[in-house]
């Protein structure tokens, strides 16, 4: 275990020995990077930081039930992947009141995918060379599975088996997720970097 | 080798293939392949460098200040400390609560008409700071209950069950009493969008910890959608960071005339 983890196992005993200000160094230990987490998934600053709150108080509820081998920064960060699902298909759930539509195929269509369909097509984007936002279109075309699943893998390098067992799902699944998004998001971003190049 | 699918490219490509070694053997004769699995790196790299904004110096603060607000004692072991069960202290925060907006809206908030406060030893600004460390504090409560309530929704394969908010509804039992009186000040006091929000809150406030503590997903769903209508939460998270902005002004000109 690493000297922060120990840190951390520290500061958790403390916590649950009755010490609730000690959560307090927790929080500022470990929120940059949910923030970073949950703004990847997202796509949008506030939303990150409502989740990054709520997987903290989740996470504090929840504290008794973390096992004191395990590493807490990790087990945090999945409470925050969660917590960013639980927000997304949330979302995706009022959209699809609000708007009245038809239930979408599976998963693929979300409030992020109904904009994405609404902006510019990759050509126009290729064109207008904004590879910035060609990126957030891209990645706004994926469902809330799928880009949880490529920030895990991609960005931040967790292993098909972490992502599973973070989001709950089987191997299979969570290579498919990867696939599927990896698969949008190159069908959106392809002619950008061709011509980037 | 045939082509490998582009599945398999792709696992290639992230280092997951299973049978890396005949991929790469195949693309060491394979230039259309080849150029696929670079033209993944290329997306990947692409969608992987998305940038990322960086909280503000205060955001770690805000973050604790969030969690503080739904802390609820934690019984470290048995013996005295029992007696201060979460549920008496949180009764007992609930009547400090109470007692202290009562005597902030009575005797600190500043009343233009009305003579002199009779505390001497406390100075106007002290009195503004310590109301809008207060006020600030009862929205980010409120703000968590409303995160709370907007998040809720019935375990997986349970849609026709109930869903048991009695924790919110406890909470919203604990501050509706303070909301009252932080109202009431407000509106002597001239300080419309604080009236405002909390005179919105009230409703939700009341109906919540009069209400059943365990509501059909059906009843959830409508408070949330009236929650979501009267964009009640953003407008809570508007006010309370209003009054952090005024909260932090007031400390600065604290310091500096001290």
């Amino acid at each position: 275990m690493t000297r922060m983890a120990d840190s951390d196992a520290a500061q958790v005993a403390l916590v649950l020995g009755g010490d609730r200000d000690a959560f307090r160094v927790l929080v500022e230990r470990h929120s940059r990077r949910l923030f970073r987490l949950a703004y990847r998934m997202t796509g949008n600053e506030q939303d990150a930081e409502e989740i990054v709150q709520d997987a903290l108080v989740r996470a504090y509820r929840r504290l008794d039930r973390f096992e004191q081998r395990a590493n807490f920064g990790t087990w945090l960060y999945r409470i925050c992947a969660n917590c960013a699902l639980d927000r997304m298909r949330k979302q995706r759930t009022e959209d699809v009141h609000r708007e009245h539509a038809p239930a979408p195929e599976d998963d693929a269509q979300g409030p992020l995918e109904t904009a994405a369909s609404e902006a510019p097509g990759p050509e126009r984007l290729a064109l207008s060379g904004e590879l910035g936002q060609g990126v957030r279109t891209a990645m706004n075309s994926l469902s809330a599975t799928e880009r949880a699943a490529f920030v895990m893998r991609h960005v931040d390098g967790h292993s098909i088996e972490e992502i599973a067992e973070a989001l709950g799902l089987n191997i299979g699944a969570t290579k498919n997720s990867v696939f599927r998004a990896v698969q949008k998001l190159r069908r959106h971003l392809e002619p950008l970097v061709s011509t980037a190049r | 080798m045939n082509h490998p699918d582009e599945q398999r490219l792709m696992e290639f490509a992230a280092g997951d293939a299973r049978d890396a070694k005949a991929i790469e053997q195949h693309l060491g004769e394979c230039a259309a392949c080849r150029e696929s699995v670079e033209s993944v790196r290329r997306v990947v790299a692409a969608a992987s460098a998305m940038e990322v904004p960086e909280p503000d110096g205060s955001f770690e603060a805000r973050m604790w200040r969030g969690v503080r607000a739904e802390m609820e004692p934690r019984r470290a072991t048995a013996g005295w400390r029992e007696w201060f069960s979460a549920r008496r202290l949180a009764a007992a925060t609930a009547m400090a609560a109470v007692v202290l907006a009562a005597f902030l809206a009575g005797r600190f908030w500043p009343r233009p008409a009305e003579s002199p406060a009779p505390v001497a030893a406390v100075t106007p600004q002290v009195k503004e700071r310590i109301l809008l460390v207060a006020v600030g504090d009862h929205l980010d409560r409120a703000q968590s209950i409303l995160l709370e309530i907007s998040n809720a929704e019935p375990a997986a394969g349970a849609r026709d069950k109930n869903v048991d908010i009695s924790h919110e509804q406890k909470r919203a039992g604990e501050l509706l009493g303070a909301n009252r009186l932080y109202r009431q000040t407000a509106l002597r006091n001239g300080d419309a969008p604080v009236a405002d929000v909390l005179d919105e809150l009230e409703p939700l406030l009341v109906e919540l910890a009069n209400g059943p503590a365990q509501v059909p997903a059906s009843a959830l769903e409508a408070l949330q959608k009236r929650i979501a209508a009267r964009g009640l939460l953003l407008k809570v998270r508007v006010v309370s960071s209003n009054v952090r902005e005024k909260e932090r002004t007031a400390v600065e000109q604290g310091r500096n005339s001290s």
